[in-house]
């Protein structure tokens, strides 16, 4: 092979060197050094000044009230908005990709959250959770409920948080299953009509095993978003909850190095580290699931393509 | 009327393929429309509210329609004592340097990628991707610290600086530019076009939708984003709409109605750019959402 010449060979570095600057400044020498970091006790950023080098800032992260709050808190807003928005999302996103009058309003209106600003439709929430005229406590007098402290009270705020979260996270969550249903053969439901199955029936046993490796990968990609949480409570609580009693994760890890004074940037270290193994455990499992259903498929559409030629 | 007229033809044209008007089919429209309730109402009521006067906010009944569809005293408010018009500047600015410097990084880095050729192209694309897990929460840490080292706190270049590239815009690009033909670019290279040259006049005409879809998600997150400029930029000159909208709530009270009319300033550009572009934001986010 001939050698090409110099320019020709520092070329792709040229055209990389922006992307790979800022990525490296800004992306790289940070996760290096939050790592760095959370192995480092009493460290102060201003001198860069440590008084040892160990697992310190775990333990203490581990053992303050604070994470071990965030951590069962988090657990629990997972452990409810995830299934109850799958659940909700299932079945929105089945009507919404039957064929529709009006599909376009209906898009607008089940994605529009997606594109504004979290916060500022949490200001909307906070004003409809209102303890005293809030519309959400009219409507439940309406229907014979008590009303709700919402935004006064440590366990409507917990309430609060996940009616919020769950209607924040829909959008998402019906998207990637809109895709899913679009993968599926129409050929099945054409088969299952001629065979005279009733829409129930067809639901339960066409879409949803269909949709099951769809359904598995949302859940997952669902459970890392919501892990995360932490957006939510500056609009409605202004902070963790009225008593302190809804740190999240992400919060904590806020709380540690930018509320605080001096900041706590071992600790904020540590927890940020704990949840990038968190996250990576279950991206492992997006992965596997993903290749799961890629596999599924590719077996599904072999089987249509089967039956296709049988009824040639 | 013309729909009206155009659904009695086809219904005459194939009545027999027509579906009957079934339960299911009502009960379709029952759970669409309220769903759409569901997710439009925080809208309403926020835009409503914005037009409501104290008095009002606070009826029991809540009523559903501001008495005078004209008040603005609660924009005027809000422009008056928070400067929502130097914040609405500061979040175009922070937009525009944020989609021009990002765009530019990434179509570069999108092309090397894609056509040009260097040991461990592969390899270190993969590891780029595995990048994409590490949650943005735990970055944020180190980079407060880098901008205040470099004394850029407070400036609307510390809301630029770290956006400057992105692995998933990248890997979209990468994505549409890696299923343009091998053969149009060696056809270009025997009429002697530079890479340079076949890059902006052949590839980016080409991908313009792809571009146009990391273009809007760029601008929704940057426009949205809340927690980086509360943490890198304070002071009133250099906050954008959303952190705007949070020191107003803080340090203004609880005044919904005002509240509502500041949240209303800071969706309604999105609302109107998701209208207008509504195809390509869906299938942007269809490939794996969105940094909040």
């Amino acid at each position: 092979m001939i050698k090409r010449p110099f320019i020709e060979r520092i070329k792709p570095f040229l055209y990389l060197l922006p992307f790979i600057i800022s990525v490296t400044l800004f992306t790289l020498y940070p996760i290096v050094n939050v790592i760095r970091m959370s192995f480092l006790e009493g460290y102060k950023y201003l001198t860069g000044a440590y008084t040892g080098v160990g697992f310190g800032n775990y333990e203490k992260v581990i053992n303050d009230p604070y994470f071990r709050q965030a951590i069962s808190n988090t657990f629990k807003y997972v452990l409810l908005v995830v299934p109850i928005s799958t659940v909700i999302a299932v079945i929105l996103a089945n009507v919404l990709n039957q064929k529709i009058k009006f599909q376009g309003f209906f898009q607008t209106c089940y994605f529009l959250p997606m594109v504004t600003s979290s916060l500022a439709v949490g200001l909307s929430w906070r004003f409809m959770f209102n303890d005293k005229y809030g519309v959400i406590n009219y409507l439940l007098t309406l229907i014979g409920i008590d009303p709700v402290t919402f935004l006064g009270n440590p366990s409507g705020n917990f309430l609060a948080l996940v009616i919020f979260g769950i209607w924040a996270i829909l959008p998402n969550t019906i998207i990637l299953l809109l895709s899913g249903l679009q993968n599926i053969d129409p050929l099945y439901y054409t088969a299952a009509k001629v065979d005279g199955a009733k829409t129930l029936r067809i639901f339960f046993r066409i879409t949803v095993p269909l949709l099951a490796p769809t359904i598995m990968l949302v859940i997952i990609i669902n459970m890392i978003s919501t892990f995360k949480m932490y957006h939510e409570l500056f609009p409605l609580f202004n902070g963790p909850g009225v008593a302190y009693n809804l740190f999240t994760v992400v919060y904590y890890i806020y709380y540690e190095f930018r509320v605080l004074t001096p900041p706590k940037y071992g600790y904020a270290s540590a927890a940020a580290v704990m949840l990038l193994v968190i996250v990576f455990v279950f991206t492992m499992l997006q992965r596997a699931v993903q290749a799961w259903s890629r596999k599924e498929r590719g077996e599904d559409v072999k089987q249509v393509k089967k039956h296709r030629d049988e009824l040639r | 009327m013309s729909n009206k007229s155009r659904n009695t033809e086809t219904n005459s044209d194939r009545h027999i393929v027509k579906e009957p008007i079934s339960f299911g089919r009502i009960l379709t429209y029952v759970v669409l429309f309220a769903g759409a309730i569901i997710m439009i109402f925080p809208f309403y009521w926020m835009i409503t509210g914005a037009f409501k006067t104290y008095q009002e906010v606070n009826l029991i009944p809540p009523t559903l329609f501001p008495s005078n569809p004209f008040n603005l005293e609660n924009f005027i408010y809000a422009f008056k004592t928070a400067p929502f018009g130097r914040y609405f500047i500061n979040s175009v600015l922070a937009l525009l340097g944020c989609i021009t410097t990002c765009s530019f990084t990434t179509i570069l880095a999108a092309y090397a990628f894609s056509r040009l050729r260097f040991p461990g192209r592969e390899l270190v694309f993969s590891l780029l991707l595995s990048l994409m897990m590490v949650p943005y929460e735990m970055i944020i840490i180190t980079n407060y610290r880098t901008i205040v080292q470099w004394k850029l706190h407070d400036t609307i270049w510390a809301l630029i600086l770290p956006f400057m590239s992105s692995i998933f815009y990248t890997y979209i690009l990468k994505g549409f530019f890696d299923s343009v033909p091998e053969s149009l670019y060696q056809a270009a290279k025997v009429d002697g076009c530079s890479d340079w040259k076949y890059l902006w006049r052949v590839m980016v005409p080409m991908a313009k939708s792809s571009l146009a879809t990391i273009i809007l998600l760029n601008s929704i997150a940057t426009w949205n984003s809340f927690l980086w400029p509360m943490i890198a930029t304070n002071s009133k000159d250099v906050r954008t709409l959303p952190f705007g909208l949070y020191a107003f709530m803080t340090e203004g009270g609880q005044r919904n109605e005002r509240m509502m009319a500041a949240s209303t300033i800071v969706v309604i550009p999105m609302i109107i750019i998701f209208l207008f572009a509504r195809k390509y934001i869906i299938s942007g986010m269809s490939r794996g959402g969105i940094k909040g």
